[in-house]
């Protein structure tokens, strides 16, 4: 540790003494590892009380006879200047390590797992939903909906479905109570079925008419693993001048390329519903095991996917439209069936639980 | 339906194997789904859509298989060794609506036995139980031609006569199965001088029925009304193999010639002797002539199809064809009461033809995608939920009466058919399912619910149903997960509201403000009503205590109903810029001690009240209860914000601005705290 000597002489003395203590200050200051030991660098040196500098200025300087002091005067300048040169240097030497410090006291474990905010997720069974809605609605198909609480006119009679006729019992449907007194056309029940859409969209709207009319139906069947009282169909018309079945053909193979992939194909045969003639039921190759037989397709290779036909001239009386120049077809399909096959989900009633680990694999 | 392949090739058989044929048969409507049995024995398991009653039988499907390989159809002749008749049987048929022909034999001398093997195997390979020679023949019948016939123990039938009429009121009669049925003049019977003995089209009367020791039969082949049947079997609740086709429309030119097969079986397997037919007809059934023009066909089919194949499609399957040029008359096959119109035509031909040899082509299309008025706005709120972190649910539309009530406001609207009482109302609230969902998660292990669900619920107005859209989302758990990085938040009303105001925030509104009018099944404490520019547009908060108990619901839930009807009379918010200011914002911060129940709603008015342009927001900070606070009390700590568009802000225009701020505070009892 350095300590300030008394001057013997202001010559030889002052000189050695001049190179001691820069060398000194040299050495403490390459010493120095922290900030601590910086600190106490600058108090030792430059403390106004008792420094090192302070003490030369007393010791060298104020002790000087009137001849030297000029000469001591610079000296202590030019120590000054270099001490406090070495002690700024010091300290930012520091300085610099101590923020690498830092940075090495502040690493985390990034191997931790991250911090999420949940998103929600859609309904498996309305993602489909869009998915088809989406594909007709780039053939120029618009959304129509009606209510879920319908007549008997728009769910039964002006699809072609009289009274009393065998075809209603195939649709379990349930009837809202305390409908006795009113005409049977009024009478409300809850729609088996997508369709009487059709009728609601063709009161409204004058030829060509492309819709596509997503809901919500019900029937009366009690639930298990592929029933349910509630499920989801969509139901698509077309109405021009000139729409034909090789339309219908094209539109639906169109549309479930679209859906599946063009290596699908489409098969269309003979079915009966009161409301389309001639009626057709429309398969696809299995798109989940392209035809060779799996579980959805039960090993046949072809699924089952829509009802349709072309609009039965009796349906355009009831809304007004001359059957004589227009014509055109209606398809409909079950929404849940295909969201199963889709997601390989094996009971319909999860779709209704609201379970969030059911629903959260769907994200 | 069952289907033996065999019996089709006793009228008609293609070069193909069974297979080939299933699959040809399919493509033309009568869709085979199944198999069963090997070599001859090979039935199909085949679907008959509901109109085609013509196709329910083997010679039907036969007629078909003839119409598709364009090959001849064995024509099915009985022929019966006649016996003249002791006493003439009478048959007076009083009622033509109901039975417009009735043809019947009777058969002498029967001796009840077991069927002849070829039959019971026959019958046997289809499902069907041998029971004698005679039940046999007419069972037998029924499933070749498809004409129901019926056998009387003729020697039961009193005074030698069969009367077709409707019942009497009050009249009973006990049927085959066993059960006696309460008769209404609605009903068509079949009667003897006295009384009914057979239900028409349905089933057969028990003290009539063929037994061990009848002797002489009576076989009935009648064409009764499918209107009067379906109504008497669907009042009845009966389904029979007949009823099932006189429903749907039996063939009237068949009664003949099916009675006849009868007989004949009965004559060939129980050594009867036969004696001459008796046919009654009441009323002639008129078979339509249709105008078919092949411009009509490629109008529908879009297809060529040639002139000949429609002739020949059409005739092999019984119509008769006249005319050439693009213009025929098809007169209609008595066995195919489904076909009325031209377009009934047209599809025979395109079914016959192949629906996949017809062209595909998709349609040109000249309007416009037209989206729904509400489309934009559902969707914004869809996207908005989700982004907060609901999953989009769907509950079903089925409630209990006590929920219905609890839940909602109106009249509930019950169903004439529910499935279960629990389900015997229509929903008109989707809480209650919601609900019931929270329980299914609580109950597994899901502590954590975001469940929402876009639905309609329902009313009754009189006889008459109101149905309206329904958003709403449930809530219960953490807001913040516990784990390695930090401490659990549980989910409060607080969430819920923030997630209230950014959902009311997509619409555009002038004033908003919440209260405390909300429905009993909330907490009265914790619940609040959303109300935009004057109309209720939300209720939210937690559910009372008492119904979460009562639903096992062991932490608290929070439900939210947005109510479309009157939030979306408001546009959806536009984006609007202003510049993003200069000068720096000034903050004041003041602590009052409050009494007890003063709302910053109220706080927030006074000082909003004094129109300080450039207070930017007056927001609350931290709230303060104990320690040295009077239970009556408590500390609210505010800040206020100010901020000049134009300008630095002076220290004592904000001062002044305080001292107003202070003031107001102090009109609702606040102190402000040294
Ligand atoms: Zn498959």
């Amino acid at each position: 540790m350095y300590n300030v000597p008394k001057l013997e002489d202001y010559s030889a003395a002052l000189d050695k003494a001049v190179n001691e203590l820069l060398a000194a200050v040299e050495t403490e200051a390459q010493a120095v590892a922290d900030a601590k030991a910086c600190e106490e660098l600058r108090n030792r040196w430059m403390a106004r009380k008792n420094g090192v500098l302070t003490q030369i200025n007393d010791l060298w300087l104020k002790a000087a006879p009137g001849p030297n002091k000029r000469d001591v005067g610079q000296r202590v300048n030019q120590i000054r200047a270099k001490v406090e040169e070495t002690i700024e240097a010091t300290q930012q030497r520091i300085a610099g390590s101590s923020a690498d410090a830092r940075l090495k006291a502040e690493m985390i474990d990034i191997s931790l797992p991250g911090i999420r905010r949940s998103l929600g997720v859609k309904h498996p069974v309305l993602k489909v939903l869009d998915d088809l809605i989406g594909v007709f609605v780039k053939m120029g198909y618009s959304i129509a909906e009606g209510p879920e609480v319908e007549s008997d006119y728009y769910n039964f009679e002006a699809l072609n479905f009289p009274p009393n006729h065998p075809a209603r019992d195939t649709q379990d449907t349930l009837f809202i109570a305390n409908q006795e007194r009113r005409p049977q056309r009024d009478r409300l029940l809850l729609r088996t079925h997508t369709s009487p859409v059709q009728i609601r969209s063709m009161e409204k709207l004058k030829p060509p008419v492309r819709v596509i009319c997503p809901g919500k139906v019900h029937r009366n069947d009690t639930p298990d693993a592929t029933h349910y009282p509630v499920f989801h169909q969509i139901e698509g018309l077309c109405v021009d001048t000139n729409i034909t079945f090789a339309d219908l053909k094209g539109t639906l193979e169109h549309a479930m390329q679209s859906l599946f992939g063009s290596n699908v194909k489409t098969s269309f045969r003979p079915s009966f519903f009161p409301f389309t003639e001639p009626s057709v039921e429309v398969s696809i190759s299995c798109p989940f095991c392209g035809g060779k037989g799996c579980r959805p397709c039960k090993q046949s290779g072809w699924i089952e996917l829509l009802g349709a036909g072309m609009v039965d001239p009796n349906v355009y009386g009831f809304v007004g439209y001359d059957p004589a120049k227009l014509s055109g077809f209606a398809f409909g399909m079950g929404i849940e069936r295909l969201a199963m096959m889709s997601y390989n989900v094996d009971d319909i009633q999860q779709f209704f639980y609201g379970d969030m680990r059911f629903l959260e694999q769907f994200a | 339906m069952k289907i033996s392949a065999t019996w089709i090739r006793d009228f008609v058989s293609p070069a193909v194997d069974d297979r080939k044929m299933a699959d040809d048969l399919t493509a033309c409507g009568i869709a085979v789904e199944g198999y069963y049995g090997e070599g001859v024995d090979l039935c199909y398991e085949a679907e008959v859509t509901t109109n085609r009653v013509d196709a329910m039988n083997h010679y039907g499907v036969a007629r078909e298989v003839s119409a598709i390989y364009d090959l001849d159809l064995t024509t099915v002749l009985p022929v019966v060794k006649e016996h003249r008749a002791q006493k003439p049987f009478v048959i007076e048929i009083e009622d033509a609506q109901g039975c417009a022909r009735y043809t019947a034999r009777v058969a002498r001398g029967v001796k009840i036995g077991p069927a002849p093997k070829e039959i019971a195997h026959r019958l046997g390979l289809i499902d069907q139980r041998s029971i004698n020679n005679v039940a046999d023949a007419t069972n037998y019948v029924l499933n070749e031609l498809g004409q129901p016939t019926h056998a009387f123990d003729m020697d039961k039938l009193e005074g030698g006569k069969i009367i077709v009429r409707r019942a009497k009121d009050g009249e009973t009669l006990t049927t085959l199965d066993g059960v006696e049925r309460k008769l209404t003049k609605d009903d068509l019977v079949i009667a003897d001088a006295v009384k009914p003995v057979a239900l028409a089209g349905i089933m057969g009367g028990e003290a009539s029925m063929i037994t061990e020791s009848t002797k002489n039969v009576l076989i009935e082949s009648a064409w009764f009304d499918p209107a009067t049947i379906r109504r008497t079997a669907r009042r009845l609740g009966m389904h029979t193999d007949a009823s099932h086709r006189f429903e749907r429309g039996a063939d009237y030119g068949i009664t003949s010639k099916a009675c006849a097969r009868v007989a004949t079986l009965i004559e060939q397997t129980a050594g009867a002797t036969i004696e001459g037919e008796i046919d009654v007809v009441a009323r002639k059934l008129e078979f339509p002539k249709i105008k078919l023009h092949g411009s009509e066909v490629r109008r529908i089919l879009g297809g060529e199809i040639p002139e000949a194949e429609i002739v020949r499609i059409l005739r092999r399957l019984g119509f008769g064809v006249e005319g050439k040029g693009g213009v025929f008359t098809v007169e209609v096959a008595s066995w195919r009461l489904d076909v009325e119109r031209e377009i009934d035509l047209i599809e025979e031909i395109a079914r016959i033809y192949g629906y996949l040899k017809l062209p595909s082509t998709l349609p040109s299309f000249a309007g416009a995608v037209v989206e729904l008025p509400e489309a934009q706005k559902n969707a914004a709120m869809r996207q908005r939920l989700l982004a907060l972190g609901y999953n989009e649910s769907l509950s079903t539309t089925f409630l209990s009466q006590e929920e219905c009530t609890a839940f909602g406001q109106g009249e509930p609207v019950r169903l004439a058919n529910p499935l279960s009482e629990e389900a015997a109302y229509m929903r008109a609230s989707l809480v209650p399912g919601l609900l019931a969902q929270a329980a299914y998660n609580l109950n597994r292990g899901n502590t954590d619910v975001r469940l929402f669900e876009n639905g309609h619920v329902f009313e009754a107005v009189g006889e008459k149903v109101d149905e309206r859209a329904r958003i709403s989302f449930i809530a219960t758990g953490n807001a913040q997960q516990p784990g390695v990085h930090g401490k659990p938040e549980a989910y409060t009303f607080f969430h819920m509201k923030g997630d209230v105001e950014q959902l009311l925030a997509e619409f555009e509104h002038r004033t908003i403000y919440f209260d405390r009018h909300v429905p009993e099944y909330f907490h009265p404490g914790r619940s609040a009503r959303a109300v935009l520019d004057g109309g209720t547009v939300a209720r939210f908060g937690q559910i009372h205590p008492e119904i979460a108990a009562a639903r096992k619901l062991k932490q608290d839930v929070f439900v939210a109903e947005i109510m479309p009807e009157r939030l979306f009379q408001h546009e959806l918010r536009t984006a609007r810029y202003t510049p993003v200011p200069k000068y720096p914002v000034v903050e004041r911060d003041f602590s009052f001690v409050l009494p007890e129940g003063t709302e910053f709603e109220k706080m927030k008015a006074v000082v909003e009240a004094l129109n300080i342009a450039e207070m930017e927001a007056f927001e609350p900070v931290e709230i303060f209860r104990g320690g040295t606070l009077p239970h009556s009390k408590y500390s609210f700590l505010v800040r206020a914000r100010f901020q000049s568009a134009e300008r630095t802000l002076r220290d004592d225009e904000v001062n002044s601005w305080s001292q107003q701020i202070m003031k107001a505070m102090e009109s609702l009892g606040g102190v402000l705290r040294g």
